[in-house]
């Protein structure tokens, strides 16, 4: 099974939406990497600078709804050629989340208390997450703080992973 | 244990279940636009599957940007229009009979109760005013159900609303859902399906119940949907006289569709709209609604009436009931886009756009245009629009801009006033 570990980016706000992921604005683009330097570019979080905080991040951190709005998977090939394979949140917009697995990229659900104790022992030190998905387990670890937590994750959604995507199983299966 | 409405059409669809808790269902429909279908296209054709599961049930618009205003967007039109070609895609609308997709396609009679229907579009939940399963979905599941005409979903749950009361005039559907996205708040619904039930929803006619399921994807819903009954078989009269007798066992064999009495619901509410005044969204999130009446005096620079939420006849026809005899304030902009040419034409012949064009507004050709800032209307940072389309994002219709939402009478009555304003046909209060 693929590995996913790196550095976390903090998102600390719900209702994130694909127009702040991708502005519709850059929807006529064709090719994925020309979508490279807008990500969160209309994100407005005290603090938060997408000019220089989403580089050697790959995973982010975030709380509820995340990805909400429009269909548009370009929400999550942004996150893809940005390096950020993974997003760990209290919960997700359906159609966001089904992008995100029918990618390859895992999107994890937490609890909210864990998501709230998460964000109050790492958010202000630079965090690492490394995630064993066949164990279902994650270990956040920062300079002082070490953390493993558990979360569920669906055999379809494993299977969507491990074969890279949804239109190779399907074109497969039926 | 009775079934509701979207488990009968999952069970009718059902073509595998891979892992328990995911249901591969077949679909009747694929609809495509030239935003999220271009990727599909060009990745299916780098993986050698440049093919189409069944190009009858492929319907393929150009109306997010058109006219194309650039070379990008016009070579999204060219992948599209290219490949309805190639594929014998005989339902492909270009420009001159193109429109919103989702007034289109109901208009063209492609919408049938019980269907499966998926675009990459997130408000095709809109179809379901007709009784159908329709969900929005990414380029991945858009390029599965091209090839393969499946589709994957979790057994969706249902949110039974019903909606109750006496509707005082001048308020309309667009109010109603406002208020019921305000009570859910904007995940309120993920992952289910809401079914809109009740007196009112079986007195709306079929643009009014468009305009409730449309906003079901504001609350998080997989898919809004009303139950197939008589005023779903009037609008679809013209499409299948050919396969029924008469009305009434058109409706016999929809209602077979209908959620049973005893069904089981994952929640229910019951909303009286008795009450319930004009509408307005003010911040940033769709569930953010106040009543117009407490959003007096705020300044407007645009007002675009138009889009899948209130694009349609009904619309144009109540907004220029308001403008009719007036002249909007000489700060506004006012721009209406009827959704398809058959709305234009009908409007025009009821003297409808004459009206707008009187009053000072700006009538455009049918497209998404404006209502998602890429074209048409677009509006510079710190301007403020009073629209009567779905979304009030952050940037939503330009950088910087923000969005009120509200209904077609109360985005003309502002436009007159040139600030939000409740609209001469609500005696409310
Ligand atoms: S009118 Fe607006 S919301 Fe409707 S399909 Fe077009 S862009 Fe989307």
């Amino acid at each position: 099974m693929k590995e996913f570990k790196g550095n976390v980016l903090f998102l600390d706000r719900s209702d994130i939406n694909t127009d702040e992921i991708i502005p519709a604005r850059y929807l006529t683009e064709i090719e994925k990497i020309a979508l490279k330097p807008h990500l969160l570019e209309d994100l407005k979080i005290h603090g938060f600078d997408p000019k220089k905080d989403i580089e050697a991040n790959s995973m982010i951190v975030t709380r509820a709804n995340f990805g909400c709005g429009s269909s548009r998977e370009h929400a999550p090939w942004a996150l893809e050629v940005n390096g950020i394979q993974v997003v760990i949140a209290e919960s997700f917009a359906r159609i966001f989340r089904q992008n995100m697995f029918n990618c390859g990229m895992p999107a994890i659900e937490l609890p909210e208390n864990e998501i709230n104790e998460i964000f109050n022992i790492f958010s202000n030190d630079k965090t690492h997450i490394s995630l064993d998905i066949e164990k279902g387990q994650m270990t956040l670890q920062s300079e002082h703080q070490t953390r493993t937590t558990d979360f569920s994750i669906s055999e379809f959604d494993k299977a969507l992973i491990q074969t890279g995507g949804w239109v190779e199983y399907a074109d497969q299966h039926y | 244990m009775g079934k509701t409405i979207a488990e009968k059409i999952f069970e009718t669809h059902l073509v595998d279940e891979p892992f328990g808790d995911v249901s591969v269902l077949r679909l009747d429909r694929v609809f495509c636009h030239e935003i999220t279908t271009p990727t599909a296209i060009q990745d299916l054709a780098a993986r050698g599957k440049d093919r189409v599961f069944d190009p009858d049930k492929i319907k393929v618009v150009i109306d997010h940007v058109s006219p194309a205003k650039d070379s990008k967007t016009a070579l999204q039109g060219k992948i599209l229009r290219e490949w309805a070609g190639r594929n014998g895609i005989k339902d492909f609308f270009d420009i001159g009979r193109n429109g919103v997709c989702h007034v289109l396609f109901p208009e063209k009679g492609f919408v049938r109760p019980g269907f499966t229907i998926i675009m990459g579009d997130s408000h095709t939940c809109t179809h379901g005013a007709f009784g159908a399963f329709a969900a929005g979905v990414g380029t991945t599941d858009l390029e599965v159900g091209i090839l393969k005409g499946v589709c994957a979903f979790k057994k969706p749950e249902t949110y039974k609303i019903e909606i109750i009361g006496t509707l005082r005039k001048g308020v309309f559907a667009k109010d109603i859902i406002l208020k019921i996205i305000q009570e859910l708040t904007v995940n309120g619904a993920t992952n289910r399906v809401i079914e809109f039930r009740g007196k009112i929803v079986d007195e709306m006619n079929m643009d009014q119940r468009m305009t409730l399921c449309n906003m079901a994807v504001e609350a998080g819903a997989t898919c809004g949907i009303c139950l197939p009954d008589m005023t779903t078989v009037d609008y679809l009269w013209e499409f299948i006289k050919d396969q029924y007798h008469d009305k009434k066992e058109a409706f016999n064999a929809f209602a077979g569709f209908r959620s049973d009495d005893d069904a089981d619901y994952a929640e229910t509410k019951t909303i009286d709209v008795s009450k319930l005044e004009p509408l307005t969204t003010y911040g940033y999130r769709p569930d953010n609604v106040k009543p117009v009446s407490e959003m007096k005096g705020t300044k407007i620079d645009q007002v675009y009436i138009g889009s899948c939420t209130n694009g349609r006849l009904e619309d144009l026809r109540i907004a220029a009931k308001v403008l009719e005899g007036h002249i909007i304030s000489d700060h506004v902009r006012g721009i209406v886009s009827p959704a398809t040419p058959k709305i234009y034409v009908e409007a025009m012949e009821e003297g409808i756009l004459k009206i707008f064009m009187d009053s000072g507004f700006c009538v455009t050709n049918p497209t998404c245009g404006a209502c998602l800032g890429m074209s048409n209307g677009v509006l510079a940072a710190g301007e403020v629009a009073a629209s009567t389309t779905n979304r009030n994002f952050n940037g939503r219709m330009g950088k910087g801009g923000m969005v009120h939402l509200m209904s077609p009478a109360t985005a003309a009555a502002s436009a007159i006033k040139g600030e939000i304003s409740n609209s001469s046909l609500f005696i409310g209060n």
